[in-house]
């Protein structure tokens, strides 16, 4: 990423100092964005091979490749990884620190050395938890449940937990930079409802993650100390109760479900907007869906506990309440289709993303519906339905919108076109090996295969295979943009300005931006989503 | 938040120095304040993790809260509860004479504030002693003595093998500890702050009137911690 | 290779739960449709470049966004009360239900029968007979799966947690540990074997005959001095301590005014927490038995207390 030269302009930008020094005490929010980058995308290779050994061990019923052990670990390190260490920092920490303060005209974050500071805190905490890997690997699944986690499983689960405990303060200082610059630093004239939909949903985010993140940090916490003095908080034979962990931890995840989903939704919206050239459908319906899903995301953490010995009157209310968080969803489902009601559509990358994100997010919030239906939770909660279901929701729909976004922006980043036949050639291949390695693990899940086996009944074989399969076409629709990305740093096409003709202050600037953003204030006074009417002759590319 | 400054400012430094990314120095200031409160809002959901820890043990095992509270030192319960509210009072009162522009007087209001969470840590500190050597430190119990009450021996159980068994009290026990503790560390970290404060407003200029009423905050949440944790954990056992 | 579509159905609420699940495949179809189909057709009809009216009339925006969001509401909250009326029932477990004691440990399932008849990593059941399993773990969480009578349900340790089916087929079924649970837990499964009624009578009195866990729990139950205190019918109570006849099932009252039904959990609590319920007028003196009972045997007492105050129907094994 360094080697970068001057735009043709021959003015500088902020890629032009490149020593190491100048990236590594940075406090400039766009290379802060770019730092995020590299380090998610090493994590991302780490948690997807895991997920490859994963999936290439359960071929065969009697899992050939690997020993118990070692497949319970693969599974923990996916999950811990993909979690915390990708899903949850990829949009708001590379695009939300990149592209925000150029949203709302803002020249950094409001606090640019904390921003700095949570970089560091970010690595160090993901080299904590690849320690714990090195070291001897945890095997408690991502979900850490006591008692096993803290009085059964090895003790390489207070690194772990410490690696993700020390990533959290980094989320959380992500979301104050977010939320404080979102308040105070916005461009005058740029009311809240003249904001780009992006700005929204990483301000709900953030929220989130300012109010979440701690819960979690204490959860962590209390399994460190039990591990450490063994005191019996969560340990049945000194009196302490183990479905205490589980209210606290899933307190603390259903909200960080919508960390990882919100910013998809925002990245969609302007997505959607540029390349179907209309204003966004029901614009103050989004933002307000944004808001009630932030809202509403702390009320449902006993959906997941449906089976672990709660009252059946707790079952019912968490039922209804999980119902209700679909309704905000579904409204910003509605309103992006109708936002492609007689416009002038283009089918580049970005968009093919978030066609596909429309697609498999629609299909994994609607399996949501069965699994709040806790009759039917009973039989599917803890089987392959379940994985498939937040598999949709996380891979169907963050990742996409993350490639989405990262293609829609690329431009700005980097100052490079993408090739872009390659780029609708990997969307593509992702959206299909995408359905083949999950959709199987549905039927599966309803007939009984549980989660986390390492081998199982022959029976379930068929569909194992398939979604191996898919898993492979899946993984060549990650490498693709891999290569021509990295490619396009040197090859590609300089980008103009605005090479999508998209509305938005990022837009305006230069690309890459120069250091300090805009040379003065802009004025936010502007139409959001101003786009010419599709009625009269679309722009000429 | 609040704009008007009483009386003249001269003192204390009114403003920090603006950096570049921001266009005014009321933006900068307010951004530093709002984040400070976005900080204290992380801080409730942390404390709000274990308060709800609690509310599902108190749930979950009615009676237990109760009858463990009853162990824990009221006395000195009470006596920290009126040191902590007294130097909120007195940071309070810094703040006003920040504003002022008295910035001796300011400082020494700060450094009797840093004084009395010292004082607050030093109680809680023997309190804790003797809470540990009476028995209930989770994980290492020791001797569980029975309640005085009528029908004797209430913690005395003896299991096969000889020491006492753990009731449910443990979860009790292991809250105050918890919660104690994570807010002693705040506490601590404020005193800390403070006396830091209060070392560079003996200068004119030291500091400026934005930190210390952002340090206030901080304090005073603090204290507000403290408003809730003592009656959760004295006074639940016990009625007028 | 196979590659089957649906479970077994095997059990009363099996069907139930496929009829609620095809609804809500059906919701699921629909929902999709309603939205993919659009986005497909207006994808084709408004691609750039496509000469097509694009003159936009001023919709009702505000009875749109109404409307999607009213029908979505109304068709969850359908859905909500469909399944909470299932799950209310398979929540609740008959009377007359056969109880079979269920004790989880890494990596195994130890399950012991009325009569006492034990196995471990089986379950054999009569058909047709209302079975209500008493689970509890030895060490973590485990998970009692069966999906052919699509139930499930945590077990877990210093718990009883309780489940109940009706098995409607014979034959052989899987049985799952579904929460993770440590190296071997896909190792953690076992058969469920529904058999005629003669068949299961038959079974339970061939192989290793021991004691039914009602006649265990009362031998424990004199030796761990129980019934010193309590005045039960093998019992010449000096301490007062409450009553055991009838126990199970009735509405107890406590100190502090609280009213509880002396449930499963309850009678647990009670022996092993008995500080943490007391009953009203009563003094907290009774011991707590955790480290003295094994899970085996805790389940053999409380089910004696359960026999407690019935007319004696079963006797157990001679």
């Amino acid at each position: 990423m360094k080697a970068t030269e001057e735009t043709p302009t021959g003015e500088n930008n902020y890629l032009t100092k490149h020593t190491l020094r100048s990236w590594l005490l940075t406090t400039d929010h766009k290379r802060i964005g770019v730092l995020y980058l590299l380090t998610i995308l090493v994590f991302f290779v780490i948690g997807a091979f895991a997920a490859a050994l994963v999936r290439l061990d359960l071929v065969t019923p009697r899992g050939d490749l690997l020993s118990s052990e070692m497949y319970n670990r693969m599974f923990t390190l996916h999950g811990v990884i993909m979690v915390w260490f990708f899903l949850i920092p990829s949009i708001p920490a590379v695009m939300g620190n990149f592209v925000l303060p150029l949203m709302v005209g803002a020249r950094d974050v409001a606090f640019p050395r904390l921003n700095l500071l949570s970089w560091y805190l970010f690595i160090t905490g993901g080299v904590v938890a690849l320690y714990a890997i090195l070291e001897g690997g945890v095997d408690t699944g991502w979900t850490f449940y006591t008692p096993y986690s803290t009085t059964y499983a090895n003790p390489q689960v207070v690194t772990m937990v410490a690696g993700v405990f020390i990533a959290g303060f980094s989320s959380i200082l992500t979301g104050l930079n977010l939320i404080i610059t979102t308040h105070k630093l916005r461009a005058p004239g740029l009311t809240w409802f003249r904001l780009p939909l992006f700005v929204w949903t990483l301000y709900a985010t953030s929220l989130i993650l300012v109010l979440a993140t701690p819960v979690l940090a204490m959860v962590l916490f209390l399994i460190a100390m039990e591990r450490f003095w063994g005191i019996g908080i969560f340990d049945p034979a000194q009196g302490g109760d183990p479905v205490l962990f589980q209210h606290l931890f899933w307190f603390y995840s259903p909200p960080a479900v919508y960390i990882m989903i919100l910013p998809g939704m925002g990245v969609v919206s302007e997505v959607i907007t540029c390349f179907a050239r209309k204003k966004l459908f029901g614009y103050p319906f989004v933002a307000g869906a944004s808001v009630a899903i932030a809202v509403f995301g702390f009320l449902v953490w006993g959906h997941h506990m449906f089976v672990s010995g709660q009252s059946i009157y707790s079952g019912f209310m968490f039922s209804i309440l999980s119902y209700l968080v679909a309704i905000p969803s579904a409204i910003k489902v509605f309103n992006w289709t109708a936002t492609l009601y007689k416009g002038s559509i283009s089918f580049d990358t970005p968009m093919l993303y978030a066609l596909g994100f429309l697609g498999l997010f629609t299909a994994g919030g609607l399996t949501g519906l069965v699994l709040a239906a806790t009759a039917v939770d009973v039989h599917v909660t803890d089987t392959y339905f379940i994985v498939a279901h937040f598999h949709y929701i996380m891979v169907g729909g963050m990742v996409l919108a993350f490639m989405s976004g990262l293609h829609f922006w690329w431009p700005k980043i980097t100052g490079r076109m993408y090739p872009e036949l390659m780029g609708r050639l990997a969307a593509v291949v992702a959206f299909i090996g995408f359905n083949l390695t999950f959709f199987p693990q549905f039927v599966m899940g309803y007939l009984g295969m549980p989660r986390r086996y390492h081998t199982y009944p022959d029976e379930f074989q068929f569909y194992h295979i398939l979604s191996t399969a898919g898993a492979s076409i899946l993984g060549v629709g990650y490498l693709l943009p891999l290569v021509y990305l990295l490619w396009s740093l040197k090859r590609g096409a300089r980008a103009p300005a605005n090479p999508w003709h998209a509305s938005g202050l990022e837009w305006t600037v230069p690309s890459p931006p120069p250091t300090h953003n805009f040379e003065r204030i802009p004025d936010g006074s502007g139409k959001v989503y101003d786009y010419p009417s599709p009625a009269a002759p679309p722009p000429i590319d | 938040m609040d704009d008007e400054r009483i009386g003249p400012t001269k003192n204390v430094r009114e403003t920090e120095r603006l950096h570049s990314h921001f266009v005014t120095r009321e933006q900068q200031e307010d951004a530093a304040t709002l984040g400070m409160w976005v900080f204290l809002a992380t801080e409730v959901l942390f404390f709000g993790a274990i308060f709800m820890g609690y509310t599902y043990v108190r749930w979950s095992y009615p009676g237990v809260v109760e009858e463990a509270s009853r162990h824990l030192e009221i006395v000195l319960g009470s006596i920290n509860t009126g040191v902590l509210l007294t130097s909120s009072f007195i940071m309070a009162a810094g703040v006003l004479l920040a504003e002022q522009g008295r910035h001796r007087a300011a400082a020494l209001a700060l450094a009797v504030t840093a004084l009395m969470g010292v004082v607050f840590l030093v109680i809680k500190g023997t309190e804790y002693s003797m809470v540990i050597g009476e028995g209930y430190l989770p994980g290492f119990t020791a001797q569980l003595e029975p309640v005085s009450r009528p029908g004797g021996g209430y913690y005395g159980a003896l299991s096969e093998g000889g020491g006492p068994v753990p009731g449910h009290e443990e979860l009790f026990f292991w809250l105050y500890f918890v919660m104690t503790g994570l807010h002693a560390l705040h506490v601590a970290i404020g005193v800390i702050l403070l006396a830091g404060l209060a070392w560079l407003l003996r200068k004119p200029q030291g500091i400026s009137l934005n930190t210390v009423r952002n340090t206030g905050l901080y304090w005073h949440f603090v204290d507000l911690v403290w408003v809730f944790l003592f009656p959760l954990l004295y006074l639940a056992g016990h009625r007028l | 290779m196979k590659f089957p579509l649906l479970p077994d159905q095997a059990s009363l609420g099996a069907g139930e739960v496929d009829h609620l699940m095809l609804w809500l495949m059906g919701v699921t179809v629909f929902f999709l449709l309603v939205t993919a189909g659009p986005i497909l057709f207006f994808c084709f009809r408004y691609r750039r470049g496509n000469p097509t009216n694009r003159r936009i009339r001023d919709s009702g925006g505000f009875k749109l966004e109404l409307t999607w969001t009213l029908i979505p509401l109304l068709v969850s909250l359908f859905l909500f009360g469909a399944s909470a009326a299932i799950y209310f029932r398979q929540r609740h477990p008959p009377e007359d239900a056969m109880e079979i004691h269920v004790i989880g440990k890494q990596w195994m399932w130890k399950v012991q029968h009325p009569q006492g008849k034990r196995e471990i990593n089986e379950l054999h059941l009569p058909v047709g007979v209302p079975v209500k399993l008493l689970m509890t773990s030895q060490d973590v969480i485990h998970s009692f799966f069966i999906p052919a009578f699509r139930i499930k349900q945590d077990v877990l340790p210093g718990w009883l947690t309780t489940q109940w089916f009706v098995p409607t087929r014979t034959g052989d079924f899987h049985l799952f540990c579904a929460e993770y649970c440590g190296t071997d837990h896909s190792r953690m499964i076992g058969r469920v074997r529904v058999m005629s009624r003669p068949d299961y009578e038959q079974w339970l009195v061939t192989g290793h005959q021991e004691e039914g866990p009602v006649l265990v729990g009362a031998r424990r139950f004199r030796e761990l001095g129980c019934s010193g205190c309590h005045a039960g019918p093998l019992g010449n109570s000096v301490v007062r301590a409450p009553d055991l006849n009838g126990l199970y099932g009735s509405v107890v009252p406590l100190e502090g005014g609280k009213m509880v039904v002396a449930d499963d959990r309850y009678l647990r609590d009670s022996i092993m927490l008995p500080n943490s319920e007391i009953v009203h007028g009563y003094a907290p003196v009774m011991p707590s038995y955790q480290g003295r009972l094994s899970e085996e045997d805790l389940l053999a007492v409380i089910a004696y207390l359960k026999s407690l105050g019935k007319e004696p129907r079963q006797e157990g094994a001679r």
